[in-house]
């Protein structure tokens, strides 16, 4: 497969990560379950207007007071590319605007956490 | 920054919904869910070029690839997210993100049209992704019976195969409960004597 030039515009290839100014790669990876809450510091970045341009004010917005939201939710909501969306909330997060809650990990099945974790779900379940 | 989950933290877990095209998927979804289905779509990039493999889409350097999902709140502090997997199993470089620390899977199934779920079965069982069968019941029809679908899917004995109706909001709970009851017996058996 062949590279295109370096120069060579890039048309849709570059567009959808122009408010991330073409970086596409997250300072941290997050799951796509991932919750994220707007913490004390990025409400009141909020609050003064915040320097990160209107996505920041939306996702701080939107993250708000318990409303917790993955960040499918957000990319969905502010009809981003997953990726995308990644990258700003990744920077929101190093910047201590969001606080970013990765999901329990299901992998090691010794583990009791991870069992705790389907018990209430299970249990949730059966009380829906 | 990011952390770790520790007690009494808020934190999430998901479960993947997958089958053919037209199965029911976004249904299901959207029977239980406490919100609208919502879509959201990755693009995979250049970036993904040469890690993905993209010899199926020749001449292409972007795909757009929408998946579905829904939210329910199991408790305060935990809250549970299905998601649909994209109607194209040639879209793996998606799949790889959605089974990643997921619960397990609900396969749908059409009776009618058997084969569509075939790379779904193939996928979660190279993964090693708990996996249960679901049949659709379109206008409360079931076209074969459960061990039909068993032995024609050639899955083993322990997959547990149910059907549902993907409208109907207790009968989704009663494959969501069915997946994770399974799950954790899985958990439980392992745990004991590991393989």
């Amino acid at each position: 497969m062949t590279m295109p030039e370096r120069d060579e515009p890039t048309g849709a290839l570059v567009r959808p990560y122009a408010v991330t100014r073409g970086r596409t790669r997250p300072k941290l990876e997050i799951a796509l379950e991932a919750l994220v809450e707007t913490t004390v510091r990025g409400r009141s970045g909020m609050m003064r207007g915040g320097q990160g341009g209107s996505e920041h004010q939306y996702i701080a917005q939107m993250c708000d007071g318990g409303r917790v939201q993955s960040l499918a939710e957000i990319a969905a909501r502010m009809q981003l590319p997953l990726g995308v969306a990644r990258v700003i909330v990744a920077d929101m997060a190093s910047d201590g605007l969001l606080a970013v809650y990765e999901p329990t990990s299901l992998e090691d099945e010794t583990d009791a956490v991870g069992t705790e974790l389907l018990e209430r779900v299970l249990s949730g379940l059966r009380r829906l | 920054m990011s952390q770790r989950p520790a007690a009494g933290r808020v934190t999430s877990a998901k479960i993947v919904i997958a089958g053919g095209f037209g199965v029911g998927k976004t249904t299901l979804v959207g029977s239980v869910s406490e919100i609208t289905p919502l879509t959201t779509e990755a693009i995979m990039t250049s970036a993904g070029v040469g890690v993905d493999d993209n010899r199926q889409v020749p001449g292409k350097m972007t795909t757009t690839v929408a998946m579905d999902f829904g939210r329910i709140s199991i408790d305060r502090d935990l809250i549970l997210y299905l998601f649909g997997t994209p109607g194209q199993t040639r879209f793996w470089f998606m799949w790889d993100e959605l089974v990643r620390g997921a619960i397990g899977a609900v396969v749908m199934v059409d009776t009618r049209r058997l084969a569509d779920c075939f790379a779904a079965i193939d996928f979660f069982e190279h993964r090693r992704l708990p996996y249960l069968i679901a049949i659709n019941c379109f206008d409360g029809m079931q076209y074969h019976n459960a061990q039909d679908v068993r032995d024609a899917l050639a899955i083993s004995s322990d997959v547990p195969v149910v059907s549902c109706d993907a409208r109907n909001r207790e009968s989704t709970k009663n494959v969501l409960i069915s997946l994770v009851e399974y799950v954790l017996t899985m958990r439980r058996t392992r745990a004991v004597a590991p393989a």
